[in-house]
């Protein structure tokens, strides 16, 4: 049986219509319009134990909503969601004992006093057994490099360090699945490659299941073997990466250095169907390459016949534009 | 309990890093009801009395709701700011905890520079104590005691029932400063001095009365029958946290569907 | 000019539209000014002895105190401002091709106006319906009315060019909280928000005529209900123009000394 299953979730809001100028702000003074917004339409997926989930969308998708629902903080319209046997906003307190959950720009420590101090009161709240308690925190400290910074007050660490805190706050408790909301979001490359490991390391260890929300692509390259796409309040794909590549396009970028010979080089010389030049000076030719290898092949057979080749180099697209490219396809 | 306690000392601490700060704070906050007790002073000097009470009686009363109102301010502050952890989303970390909303809420703030506050209403109390032409009892002690108790669940309720409104509009608050600010500002005052439709209100709806007036008859030596009854009133004050905190619970359900 | 006109108009636009806020407020000042009126109706009812003024113009005064208060109370404090001067932001704002005081004082104005706007013609008006005694009455004269609109916006002027200056001190104790507090209920009890000032007892009344803070609320208020007659009110107007001159001038000079020391301080 899957730990999360949820199945037809609906959920609708109503914001207030804002207008600019004197003009209408003295006329919502009086009557005031209202828009629907449907964040969730018939939303369903399951969940693995151990799993690591990257759920994307773009902002206003309905991201934060899923997460919300399933954090047991907001009840949806209709629909079912049933997370380790239990339904989030019907047993608050017991469900949310047994998750961990990160918001990338929020803090969950207290500002103004040491990181440990935070942890103390945490492990008040959440009653945990003094053993397993510094057992964890043990673990914590070492595995996330900690020692140091532990005595500090929050608003003395930097991002890095209080992302790698905040993370720390949210596993004391021994949750099952940890929902993280744009954890890496503003830190520098070598704290996210830090935070990356970690992620790693808890998801293998403890077979804790992970949520990743994130608007940082490469996140998902090097966590999540499956990946939800969200759009308008709909689930729009649900896959492995690999999948989700060959889909929706295998298109490589090919750059290749030459010594050339003055001959030149257009498509007609290369004139292989699927292969487009994006550019070409004296020594540098950049190709983009739909279908498989057998063009790939060819197009370097021949070049090889007019030229010296001296380098090549084969990139796949990158994964931004491949999101991007989705989110044109479902109008998103 | 445990953990208000836990949640008291970090405020504390935090608090207590920007030290000349908060000494600062705490020296002002002697200003503001000091300037309104003066107000009423002067007033006195004037007039000589009110509706028959005369300025030490007032006083009395103005002690009492104040120290009230300064402890209840420090205790349950994090229901006076609830606004701002509805705004910052904050208040979705609470709901993220198997704690019950109320501790948490309460554990939220502290604001312990009302000491200024608190420690101004004692002198005022003291000083119309002493000054009054009765004979103290151990009972009208325990009276006393016990009207400063009961303010303090009172106005707990009516910050609970502000912070409830939260969940509906947070620019329409200001409207709940009827019954915080205002309570105090009126509650200042024996409730008899008031038209009668707004001293009713203010006993059976919001039991102010039980904490000033009525109490304050049997301290006083006004009430010349069933004086126990007129000492136990301040109990009816503390009764009323209890449908505060249901219509809370009415208010964070309602917060969990509409996720505003 | 037209930086602060527009910055003007931006903030007027945006203060209608907090409705319900509004709303509250109105229902708030009701209140307020419903129980002070009764408790001076109580003080009054057993008064022996001439009083200084009368229970009508202790009305009057009280519901113009309730409609303006946006405008004559010097504890509204502005939120964005005080986290410029703690954040140390306030080098931004430095950088701008204005002056930094023209530019909060219109900022500041336009908060208080479009806040009183909306809050004091609902005020005022069934105020003026209300039974006795806590109906309003109309001003003394058509003369009392105009001087009354004289010396209340002047007086606004005068309460921001104070409020500047409490700012402009922020920037040197860095403790926004505790000395504002301090500042504010000193000021607003020598405004008469707490009491009128006839009630205050002579040496009191002298120490608060010679401070500027009752030029903002007591000053016009009594010049409405009469209690102050034409002539001395053009006296009063006299004075509110010399301290606006005062305050804004040192107000000026203490931005620019400060405002050297944080480009020194490089914030």
């Amino acid at each position: 049986m899957p730990q999360i299953e949820i199945s037809g979730l609906y959920k609708t809001f109503k914001v207030a219509r804002r207008s600019a100028g004197l003009k209408q702000a003295a006329k919502s003074l009086f009557c005031r319009k209202y828009d629907k917004v449907e964040a969730l339409k018939d939303v369903s997926f399951t969940v693995d134990t151990g799993e690591i989930v990257g759920y994307i969308g773009p902002n206003g998708a309905g991201k934060s909503t899923t997460i919300k629902t399933m954090s047991g903080i907001l009840v949806p319209d209709r629909g079912q969601c049933v997370i380790m046997g239990r339904i989030p906003w019907k047993e608050r307190i017991d469900h949310v004992r047994s998750i961990g959950v990160v918001f990338g720009q929020r803090t969950q420590l207290w500002w103004d006093v040491p990181v440990i101090d935070s942890y103390e009161l945490l492990r008040d709240i959440y009653r945990i057994p003094n053993r397993d308690y510094s057992n964890n925190l043990d673990l914590l400290i070492s595995t996330l490099e900690l020692q140091n910074i532990i005595n500090t007050p929050v608003r003395q660490l930097s991002l890095g360090q209080r992302m790698r805190c905040e993370l720390a706050a949210s596993l004391l408790h021994n949750p099952k699945i940890l929902f993280l909301d744009e954890p890496t979001i503003g830190l520098d490359a070598e704290s996210k490659i830090a935070i990356r490991q970690f992620i790693k390391t808890i998801n293998r260890e403890k077979n804790v299941t992970v949520i990743l929300t994130t608007h940082d692509m490469s996140d998902i390259e090097a966590l999540a073997n499956r990946i939800l796409l969200i759009g308008r309040g709909r689930i729009l794909y649900d896959g492995n990466l690999d999948d989700l590549r060959s889909r929706f396009s295998n298109q490589k970028t090919i750059n290749i250095n030459f010594r050339g010979n003055g001959f030149p080089i257009d498509n007609t010389i290369v004139g292989i169907p699927g292969v487009n030049i994006v550019s070409c000076s004296q020594e540098k030719l950049i190709l983009r390459v739909d279908g498989n290898g057998s063009a790939l092949a060819d197009v370097i057979s021949r070049l090889s016949n007019i030229v010296d080749i001296v380098d090549v180099s084969i990139e796949s697209q990158p994964i931004d534009e491949l999101i991007l490219k989705l989110y044109r396809e479902y109008a998103v | 309990m445990k953990l208000y306690f836990k949640y008291m000392s970090i405020l504390l601490k935090a608090q207590m890093q920007y030290r000349f700060s908060f000494w600062l704070l705490s020296f002002g906050q002697l200003f503001l009801p000091l300037s309104v007790f003066a107000g009423v002073y002067f007033l006195f000097e004037r007039f000589g009395n009110i509706k028959g009470w005369n300025f030490f009686e007032v006083a009395l009363c103005f002690g009492v709701i104040n120290m009230a109102f300064s402890i209840t301010e420090c205790f349950v502050r994090g229901f006076d700011l609830f606004s701002n952890l509805v705004v910052s989303g904050d208040f979705d970390r609470i709901l993220l905890r198997p704690r019950s909303t109320f501790i948490q809420v309460l554990g939220s703030q502290f604001e312990f520079t009302r000491v200024g506050r608190l420690l101004q209403s004692i002198m005022v109390l003291v000083w119309a104590a002493t000054n009054l032409s009765i004979k103290w009892t151990l009972f009208k002690v325990i009276t006393l005691i016990l009207m400063v108790i009961s303010g303090i669940f009172i106005f707990t309720g009516i910050f609970i029932l502000a912070a409830t409104l939260c969940f509906w509009t947070i620019q329409g608050l200001e409207v709940a400063n009827i019954f915080t600010y205002g309570g105090k500002e009126m509650a200042q005052y024996p409730l008899s001095i008031y038209k009668k439709w707004i001293a009713r209100f203010f006993t059976f709806i919001i039991p102010f009365g039980c904490v000033n007036y009525l109490p304050l008859m049997y301290i006083l030596d006004k009430a010349h029958q069933n004086e126990y009854l007129y000492m136990l009133t301040p109990l009816m004050g503390i009764v009323f946290i209890v449908p505060c905190l249901v219509i809370w619970e009415i208010g964070v359900k309602r917060y969990r569907s509409t996720g505003s | 000019m037209k930086a602060y006109l527009s910055v003007f108009r931006l903030r007027f636009i945006n203060g209608l539209q907090y409705r319900a806020a509004a709303f509250a407020g109105i229902a708030t000042q009701f209140f307020w000014g419903i129980m002070h009126i009764m408790i001076y109706e109580a003080f009054y009812e057993n008064a022996t002895g001439t009083l200084p003024i009368s229970l009508k113009q202790v009305i009057a005064y009280i519901w113009l105190q309730q409609a303006f208060l946006v405008f004559i109370a010097l504890w509204i404090r502005d939120n964005e401002i005080i986290n410029l001067i703690t954040s140390g932001n306030i080098a931004y704002e430095f950088c701008r091709p204005c002056s930094i005081y023209g530019f909060w004082f219109a900022k500041l104005t336009a908060q208080r106006l479009s806040g009183a706007m909306l809050r004091c013609f609902p005020i005022l008006v069934v105020a003026f319906l209300f039974p006795e005694p806590y109906k309003m009455t109309l001003p003394d004269s058509a003369t009392a009315f105009l001087l009354f609109i004289v010396s209340l916006f002047l007086g606004l002027m005068v309460l921001v060019s104070i409020s500047m200056l409490v700012y402009i001190s922020m920037f040197i104790t860095m403790l926004p909280t505790g000395s504002m507090v301090i500042a504010t209920t000193i000021g607003d009890f020598f405004s008469g928000m707490i009491i009128p000032i006839p009630f205050m007892p002579q040496w009191l009344q002298k120490i608060a005529y010679f401070l500027p803070f009752r030029l903002a609320a007591d000053m016009p208020f009594r010049v409405y209900t009469g209690h102050i007659p034409p002539n001395q009110a053009l006296e009063g107007i006299f004075t509110q123009l010399i301290w606006l001159g005062v305050l804004v001038l040192s107000g000026r000079i203490a931005m620019k000394k400060v405002q050297k020391r944080v480009v020194v301080q490089g914030g």
